[in-house]
């Protein structure tokens, strides 16, 4: 019972906020709301009894991705501006079009999962179990994914810094040309 | 379809159909976004949406067909470390175009280079 409040406490969080965090005039709002919907996320994840994606969520979505997020927002807006919109038009067709896609995909969802399923009562998962399938090379383990993550992530450093750093070229080429002559 | 198990434990709490309702609604709310908004960050704050719901997803499926496996856990792990990334360079590239342009409206931008 303590279980189906939480979990209807925070379904109803994901959702409100959600929607919230599209419809929001203002953009720091949505941020924020974003934030929410992140952190009602990783209860979910703790209701399903994975604390080690819970933690994860909390300190990369909520923590980094977020501080991310509202420092892009203070250096390119006035945080409190009132957003442009699409025109009415366009509004209507792409919420119609969102809504049928809401209502067709909870159809399929409600008339076909009759599948049941097997919810083992165990405790928490052991964390040494999720390091060693991190870290195995064998069968059912994830250390080339891991290592390919993190070459993604130290291109993805280097190519941020490359695209987001102030072009100096045309300056430098100049000062070598002077230092040439 | 229609494929019918007889629940073993009966001590599921919350159906698997309510986690998967719940991803819906995140899901779409953040197609809508993607359709209409004008700016590029809150279309990043609308995909970062789509990508949740996604990991939501990946880790009701897990916990609730395959309890004793973790793929779906692992899954859900690089999804959100590949979002990472991915709002890494978008998020540079917004401070670019807003170098350029002064704003980050994506109307204004219709050349790629200039």
């Amino acid at each position: 019972m303590t279980q189906q409040i939480i979990f209807s406490i925070l379904a109803i969080a994901i959702a409100l906020f959600s929607v919230l965090a599209v419809t929001s005039k203002r953009i720091i709002r949505s941020a924020i709301y974003l934030l929410f919907v992140l952190l009602a996320t990783a209860g979910l994840f703790l209701m399903l009894n994975y604390h080690f994606l819970f933690a994860v969520q909390v300190t990369v979505y909520a923590g980094g991705i977020m501080v991310l997020f509202i420092m892009a927002i203070f250096l390119t807006h006035k945080p409190g501006k009132i957003m442009e919109r699409r025109t009415n038009l366009k509004l209507i067709l792409s919420m119609l079009l969102s809504s049928g896609g809401l209502v067709l995909c909870g159809y399929i969802i409600l008339r076909n999962v009759t599948r049941t399923y097997n919810y083992l009562k165990v405790s928490e998962m052991n964390m040494q179990d999720i390091g060693h399938a991190m870290m195995g090379t064998g069968k059912y383990q994830f250390l080339l994914p891991f290592e390919a993550i993190s070459l993604l992530l130290l291109t993805c450093i280097i190519g941020a810094i490359m695209i987001a750093r102030k072009e100096k070229n045309i300056e430098t080429n100049d000062n070598k040309d002077l230092d040439h002559q | 379809m229609g494929e019918l198990i007889v629940n073993t434990s009966g001590g599921a709490p919350i159906p698997l159909t309510a986690y998967l309702i719940v991803s819906l609604i995140m899901f779409f709310a953040g197609i809508y976004g993607f359709f209409t908004r004008k700016n590029l960050i809150l279309i990043l704050i609308s995909i970062e949406l789509i990508l949740n719901s996604v990991d939501i997803n990946f880790a009701a499926f897990n916990r609730y067909l395959f309890p004793d496996r973790m793929e779906g856990l692992f899954y859900a792990l690089f999804v959100i470390a590949i979002s990472a990334c991915e709002t890494a360079v978008a998020i540079a590239i917004v401070i670019n175009v807003y170098r350029k342009f002064g704003n980050t409206e994506v109307d204004n931008i219709q050349q790629m280079k200039n």
